[in-house]
């Protein structure tokens, strides 16, 4: 359904997503972890031309067979919302401060499915139920709803339209424990009954593992690891990966207790990136051929690839 | 070290609200060289709870007492040399136009301690693992990382040779990568300096980092106290137990329903009752005690 090659976006001079592709088919779930800067944002708001125009976006996003990156707005606003849709990260900002919620939900079905505003707002009142909002509230602004709510009538929205995707921008960060935990659990809900495609973004790997198929983790605008998503964390292959999946430490375990686990030195900044491995600079297993070689995602399993040289090594090896 | 005995906090009523009860009755201590965390939702009171131990709110009741003598809010510059506090989101915590080096000279200064300034800053970065210091003094908070601000910050409450730390939410806007490595700096102080730290945070994986002892605040309480071991592998309380479940690893999820409550309306009885799986008849009546320094759990359930 959804395929992207050689993905390029760049700010000026500075390259922010530097050659990214994957494929997404119906009802698949894809996480994508990194660092902050690390370009996975961006790389996911270029999907559906969502960055400013100062972004220059090059490759290919096959949408549903057609390009998305050279389709007329007229035609890319008709795929926005009906076909894919985006839950924001921070529905604090997102949402409209002066209008009710009702307004705000309205505006996508009115547009796109052509109903008249008493259909709109019986739909509206549907969605909010499918996402745990009492339905009676639609009238209220948003500051009248909590943090976890807000998020919530978020999901609402990008439901709105029954799209075939949803892109997810760290639906979750900025939330409670608890509140994380009624979120995911909804969104799960939502994609096992519906068949959704999500693309969903986070920081947090567990939090990923637990809902997605699939993960890619991206590293200095690069895709460093590819792969079904237990296996990437329970035995991943790149070094920075493996750093990622330690971060969050298993309660419980001894080898944690009083040890955290980092990772010594600073994502890279996209004016620095060049030849060579980006992680180099942070990596413990970095050899003198990780800083010049040109390093790609190569196969590192069944259905997985990895960025590393060691990777290829070890395949040289067996 | 660091006490607090019945600590509570109220806030005056608002917007046609009631007063918020947002730290209601609250024993803890932070013993020499020991680093506690303490756990909660927002708005469970925990950010207050540490903004009374640095003296910045005024306790309501109750006290806080530092190596057994009750704060003196009169005599608050002399206490903060002692007890500092770290804040979240190191970005918004440094003046933009201050560099590193006056960022971390600032309390010196204002104590009036300027002899061999130089050295005390030097140190006080090159503890914090800025290395070499010379090289960030003249630099500003835009040129450097997230785990460089905070390091900064901690550098900052460095510099008066402190005894205790409070740091809110030390790592929580901080990359996973960098996240480690702040943790790892708090526990190097403590192993190093002898250093007390409480650390707030709605993070469990943190207290098993670095804890030795965790405190879970709900609505305004602790709920459950005792050491990392005790109440992260064995909780009692129907609260830690569900916060627990729903991390990534944990097998049965207890997913609470509804919101964090209101402060400004604290249900009768256990205070959890109305979100708690486990309640019985009794819970939504009968108020449970304040917890002491031997209790260590508020649950009616346990304690029967």
């Amino acid at each position: 359904m959804l395929e992207v090659e050689d993905l390029r976006v760049s700010y000026g001079d500075a390259p922010a997503v530097r050659g990214v592709g994957f494929t997404l088919e119906r009802g698949q779930t894809l996480g994508v972890a990194g660092e902050s800067g690390c370009g996975k944002s961006t790389m996911a708001l270029s999907l559906l031309r969502l960055l400013p125009a100062t972004a220059t976006v090059t490759g290919k996003v096959l949408f549903q067979g057609e390009d998305l990156l050279t389709a007329r707005w007229s035609r890319l606003r008709a795929v926005r919302w009906s076909a894919a849709s985006v839950v924001f990260q921070g529905a604090m900002s997102a949402l409209n401060p002066v209008r009710t919620i009702a307004d705000q939900l309205c505006e996508p079905i009115l547009l796109h499915d052509k109903v008249g505003a008493k259909q709109a707002r019986k739909r509206v009142g549907e969605l909010l139920d499918s996402v745990g909002v009492p339905a009676a509230r639609m009238d209220g602004y948003p500051h009248e709803f909590s943090g976890g709510q807000r998020q919530r009538i978020m999901i609402a929205m990008a439901l709105a339209c029954r799209p075939d995707l949803i892109i997810a921008d760290e639906p979750t960060t900025a939330l409670d424990v608890m509140v994380q935990a009624q979120i995911m659990d909804l969104l799960t809900g939502l994609v096992r009954e519906s068949g959704i495609a999500v693309i969903m973004i986070s920081h947090d790997l567990s939090v990923l593992a637990h809902l997605c198929d699939r993960l890619a983790v991206m590293y200095g605008g690069r895709i460093v690891e590819l792969g079904p998503a237990r296996q990437l964390i329970d035995d991943p292959r790149h070094p920075y990966t493996r750093a990622l999946a330690g971060a969050f430490p298993t309660i419980g375990d001894p080898a944690s207790r009083r040890a955290p686990a980092g990772l010594p030195g600073d994502p890279p900044r996209p004016s620095e990136l060049g030849a060579g491995c980006a992680f180099a600079p942070r990596c413990v297993h970095a050899a003198d051929a990780c800083r010049t070689e040109v390093v790609e995602l190569w196969p590192s399993g069944p259905e997985r690839s990895a960025a590393c040289v060691r990777v290829l090594e070890g395949e040289r090896g067996a | 070290m660091l006490e607090t005995r019945d600590l509570k906090i109220v806030y005056p009523p608002r917007g046609g609200r009631g007063p918020a009860r947002a730290v209601d009755g609250v024993n803890l201590t932070v013993a020499p060289g020991e680093i506690v965390a303490l756990i909660g939702e927002s708005g469970c009171g925990k950010s207050t709870l540490a903004r009374a131990l640095v003296g910045l709110v005024k306790p309501t009741s109750g006290e806080v007492l530092y190596r057994g003598e009750p704060l003196d809010h009169r005599r608050l510059k002399a206490y903060r040399r002692q007890v500092q506090l770290v804040l979240q989101d190191p970005g918004g915590a440094l003046n933009p136009r201050q560099n590193v080096f006056d960022a971390v000279a600032e309390g010196p200064r204002l104590h009036g301690e300027t002899d061999g300034l130089d050295e005390r800053v030097h140190s006080a970065l090159s503890r914090a693992g800025l290395r070499p210091p010379e090289e960030f003094f003249r630099r500003f908070p835009h040129q450097l990382s997230g785990g460089q601000q905070q390091r900064v910050v901690i550098a900052g409450a460095l510099a008066l040779d402190p005894s205790v730390i409070v740091a809110d939410e030390p790592v929580a806007s901080l990359d996973a990568s960098v996240r480690g490595e702040i943790l790892k700096l708090i526990l190097d102080l403590r192993d190093e300096l002898g250093l007390s730290a409480l650390v707030v945070s709605h993070d469990l994986g943190l207290a098993w980092n670095i804890a030795d002892r965790v405190a879970v605040m709900y609505l305004g309480r602790i709920v459950e106290i005792g050491t990392v071991e005790d109440v992260l592998l064995r909780p009692r309380h129907p609260y830690t137990k569900a916060l627990l479940s729903v991390l990534p690893e944990s097998g049965e999820r207890v997913v609470l329903t509804g919101e964090p409550p209101d402060p400004t309306r604290v249900p009768d009885g256990c205070r959890f009752h109305p979100r708690c799986p486990r309640r019985f008849d009794g819970c939504d009546t009968r108020d449970l005690p304040v917890l002491s320094a031997d209790d260590s759990v508020a649950c009616l359930e346990v304690i029967q």
